[in-house]
């Protein structure tokens, strides 16, 4: 079964050159962050963020063997799907919250509160 | 389950006939695969949490006062030379070799068992300073999401022990090559899913 099956398991070559694309995209990220380069804050983030889609694109060609023949493309369908309901998950989120937070009614402060029942006392 | 009969004993009586059957390997990978993304929407859900409250501290500690970049760089080596490890053992069991299969399987789980344990350290050390997941938004959808991703890596273990036991007994036989590529995908997939703990919850929050 292991020698037709539709799932490959690929070859060393093919391990190692995940493994070392995986080390450096790895790498890179955590120097960025730990020895305070000078860059802006934005172009960080931008790095540590695209280096980690990068990687994770490696690591589904290189360790998961994702491609269009395998399981004759159920494979690409299925994660294709996937990434379609993560998009609408993570964007519609992140968007109704953000419209959310900024609607809010500034929340009154522990002192103001305070303040604010003081007065009703005092009128009532 | 539906398609057992295809792939199942039936397979061989067929006789002549048998090789048609080639067409229709096992379903079980595509199968896996498929739980696999829906465990990737579930994750998705915890990095939509995390996004959302991330930025919510009620007055504790943030990500700066709380992160150690240095263990999570341990943690991220440690998964990813496990990934490389259970590669080598796939390797081996195609090649036909029980006893090498059953050596890189057992790296592989003490390799797992050390990012466990970082994990559990770093845990047991938040809580223990006050910055448990009762603490703000932010510590509540962290403990969520890493978490989760711990537990994975737990029964992903434990999975892999069992399965050096089934090896022991039963060898290399249809049944366990076919545990053992499902494993592989979700060992994999385990490693790929830390890829953005590190990157989003961990790194970019200290920059």
């Amino acid at each position: 079964m292991a020698e037709h099956s539709s799932h490959s398991h690929g070859t060393m070559g093919q391990l190692m050159i995940g493994f070392v694309l995986a080390v450096i995209l790895s790498i890179i990220p955590f120097y960025l962050v730990m020895a305070d380069v000078e860059m802006s804050r934005t172009t960080i983030i931008g790095i540590i963020m695209g280096l980690g889609a990068v990687q994770i694109i490696v690591h589904l060609v290189y360790f998961l063997h994702v491609n269009r023949s395998v399981e004759e493309g159920w494979t690409l369908a299925a994660s294709v799907l996937a990434i379609i309901i993560l998009c609408i998950v993570l964007a519609g989120s992140l968007w109704v919250m953000h419209n959310m937070n900024e609607n809010m009614m500034p929340m009154p402060s522990q002192e103001q509160m305070l303040e604010m029942m003081n007065l009703q006392n005092q009128q009532g | 389950m539906l398609d057992t009969p295809i792939t199942g004993p039936i397979e061989g009586p067929e006789g002549p006939d048998h090789h048609q059957d080639h067409h229709h390997v096992s379903p079980t990978p595509i199968g896996f695969w498929i739980y696999l993304m829906s465990d990737c929407i579930i994750f998705g859900t915890l990095f939509a949490t995390y996004a959302v409250l991330g930025g919510n501290y009620a007055g504790g500690p943030g990500p700066k006062d709380l992160f150690e970049p240095g263990l999570v760089a341990w943690e991220t080596a440690l998964l990813l030379i496990s990934s490389i490890t259970f590669g080598v053992a796939m390797l081996n069991a195609t090649a036909h070799k029980l006893g090498s299969t059953i050596m890189w399987l057992i790296i592989t789980v003490l390799f797992g068992a050390g990012f466990l344990a970082i994990e559990l350290y770093e845990f047991h050390h938040l809580i223990h300073i006050g910055a448990g997941p009762d603490r703000s938004a932010f510590l509540s959808a962290f403990f969520l999401l890493v978490g989760t991703h711990g537990l994975h890596v737990t029964f992903g273990s434990i999975w892999l022990i069992t399965l050096v036991f089934q090896l022991r007994k039963h060898g290399l036989i249809e049944a366990n090559m076919r545990r053992l590529s499902t494993l592989s995908m979700f060992w994999h997939f385990l490693d790929l899913i830390w890829i953005g703990v590190f990157s989003f919850v961990y790194l970019v929050r200290l920059v």
